[in-house]
């Protein structure tokens, strides 16, 4: 299996404050990795640093070539996209402006880009229903299938998703998490950022462990899910 | 005050209305998308009626050498940034951009100025020639601080009109100037009541132009997209939206905004060099009675501007503008009552 994406070395700070000390990751063409830790440990600091959001110091790979020079638009024009904690909808916009937003850095044609969204439509029929409405008139469960539809709008080569169960209730997370793993089939590579270690582990092939900024533990999902330490932690052992 | 006097007031008020709508319409973009309070919106409205002005007298109008020097120290700028980056595959485009391009209207108005040239001609070169001035004068000034404070933009957009100012006065004198008509004659809207066609073609197409602004903000991509950046700048770069391509779009469509509010007033007005800022002020007026963010409420704001300006000066010639200007207080008033923000340090801890 090819690697899709590096990280290498990477250190990202707030000022004088360190908060990402020379992490390093891999991604296959394909494949679900999942970064799970406490609050505070930098997985959000991560993927910001990752599409460019925050500046870094270390290496960045994507598809062969380095990115790190490269800033965000740059970064979204080759297939990175990031679907944030905060999700950075068009809240004024309505549905479907959102949507169109989202295929911005391709420039679709007309027929393509109706394909793109009878796409989006089918994996999310309530943005269907919801197409006219403005996205901050949505529920927090409409909201994130917008911020994941606009994500899918791109074509994403790489989709980077942080905290999608995010003040959710549980039924909507399994549905969310559901359709993430569904993306797979559609050779979409996800970097998935979980507080929810569980569902996180139980939906991704690959994890990483970050703890205070650094990789504390990585493996395949289902060792990671057996290990003491992981099962502790994080995952409610008693 | 007879029912006469009224209509004619209401006809003078709808002919400022029009030209505080299209600056109105200009600021509320600039803000939004960059958050620069473009102070000198007015003093571009002078560039364009005093150049128009020139090419009527047959006169070269300096403001092809403004362009000159600007697209000049513009390329200079952007080659230094670049070399300095190592981003030399980046050069041919930026030479292109930001030296070319914007001199591409300096050539007819090089080749055609100082000879008699039909209205139509002369209005399309003052046009092309004012609508690079504002992107690069950004390029150069707010484009390295774009990530500055809002105070620190309004003090640069305030520096940026006193030296635009300053400009008009060296290129063009002190004297004032006037264009000719577009449209002579009157039109009897009601019987007995008679109004100017220029004042029609003034009102026609500042609506025109609006509902244009409207289309274009509401239908295409490039305007939803600069709608996007304006409601999230965040969100906007991570659909890949470019900030910066943003704001060079922006600021061109707000010269050319600036460029027909000169040539719409400056057959009606005497324009001189510094009357750019008083334009700005009022036109301000109206985008604070629209939050500066809303533009429907912005249009509002420049009819209640354009009408109380013209009832103003019948009562009270002198204190028009004062009056104009305390609108700025019930605006202020009524907005405060309806906005959600909270004021700066009351999420600090009480004690």
């Amino acid at each position: 299996m090819t690697t899709l994406f590096t990280i290498d070395d990477l250190h990202v700070s707030y000022g004088k404050v360190e908060a990402v000390h020379g992490i390093s990751l891999e991604l296959d063409a394909g494949r679900i990795v999942s970064v799970i830790g406490p609050n505070g440990a930098g997985k959000s600091t991560l993927l910001s640093a990752a599409i460019g959001l925050l500046p870094s110091r270390g290496r960045i790979m994507f598809d062969g070539s380095d990115i790190s020079g490269l800033g965000v638009e740059d970064r979204v024009e080759r297939g990175l996209c990031l679907v944030p904690e905060t999700r950075e909808l068009f809240g004024e916009m309505s549905v479907l402006d959102n949507l169109l937003l989202g295929a911005f850095s391709k420039r679709p044609n007309k027929a393509k880009r109706q394909a793109l969204l009878d796409h989006v439509y089918k994996r999310f029929p309530r943005l269907a229903e919801r197409r006219h409405q403005h996205a901050d008139t949505l529920s927090g469960g409409e909201r994130q299938m917008l911020a994941l539809g606009r994500a899918l709008m791109s074509e994403p080569r790489l989709l980077m998703l942080d905290e999608p169960s995010l003040g959710l209730a549980p039924l909507i997370v399994q549905e969310i998490l559901s359709i993430v793993t569904s993306l797979r089939a559609d050779g979409v590579s996800i970097l998935l950022v979980e507080q929810n270690a569980l569902a996180a582990l139980e939906s991704s092939d690959y994890g990483y462990v970050l703890e205070s900024g650094e990789v504390a533990l990585h493996g395949d999902s289902q060792a990671l899910k057996s290990d003491e330490r992981v099962f502790e932690s994080y995952l409610g052992g008693v | 005050m007879t029912w006469d006097i009224a209509l004619i007031l209401s006809v003078d008020g709808l002919a400022g209305a029009a030209i505080y709508l299209l600056a109105g319409l200009g600021l509320v973009l600039v803000f939004s998308v960059t958050r620069v309070i473009f102070v000198p919106f007015g003093d571009i409205a002078v560039f364009s009626a005093l150049t128009l002005a020139y090419l009527e007298a047959q006169r070269f109008p300096p403001t092809i050498g403004l362009v000159a020097v600007l697209a000049g120290l513009t390329v200079a700028k952007e080659v230094v940034t670049l070399i300095r980056r190592g981003q030399f595959r980046e050069l041919p485009r930026a030479v292109l951009g930001w030296g070319i391009l914007p001199m591409v209207p300096c050539l007819p108005a090089f080749l055609l100025a100082g000879r008699e040239l039909p209205a139509l001609v002369a209005i399309g070169l003052a046009l092309i020639l004012v609508v690079p001035i504002v992107p690069l004068l950004a390029r150069l000034v707010f484009h390295p601080i774009s990530h500055a404070s809002t105070l620190v933009l309004l003090i640069a957009a305030l520096v940026l009109h006193f030296l635009l100012s300053g400009l008009g006065l060296l290129f063009f004198g002190p004297e004032g100037f006037r264009t000719q008509p577009f449209l002579n004659g009157m039109v009897e809207l009601l019987p007995g009541f008679r109004v100017s066609l220029q004042v029609l073609l003034m009102v026609g197409t500042s609506l025109a132009l609006a509902a244009l602004f409207f289309l274009a903000f509401e239908r295409t991509l490039v305007g939803k997209a600069l709608r996007a950046t304006a409601v999230n700048r965040v969100g906007a770069q991570l659909v890949g939206i470019r900030p910066a391509t943003t704001a060079t779009l922006t600021y061109t469509v707000v010269s050319l905004l600036a460029g027909f509010v000169g040539i719409l007033i400056a057959p009606s007005t005497t324009m001189y060099y510094d009357s750019g800022l008083i334009i700005g002020l009022k036109a301000f007026v109206a985008a604070i009675i629209g939050g500066l963010s809303s533009y429907p409420l912005t249009a509002l704001g420049a009819i209640a501007v354009g009408m109380l300006e013209s009832f103003a000066s019948f009562w009270n010639g002198a204190m028009k503008d004062v009056i104009v200007f305390s609108l700025l207080i019930p605006a202020l008033l009524v907005r405060s009552h309806f906005s959600n923000h909270s004021d700066d340090g009351s999420d600090e801890e009480e004690v």
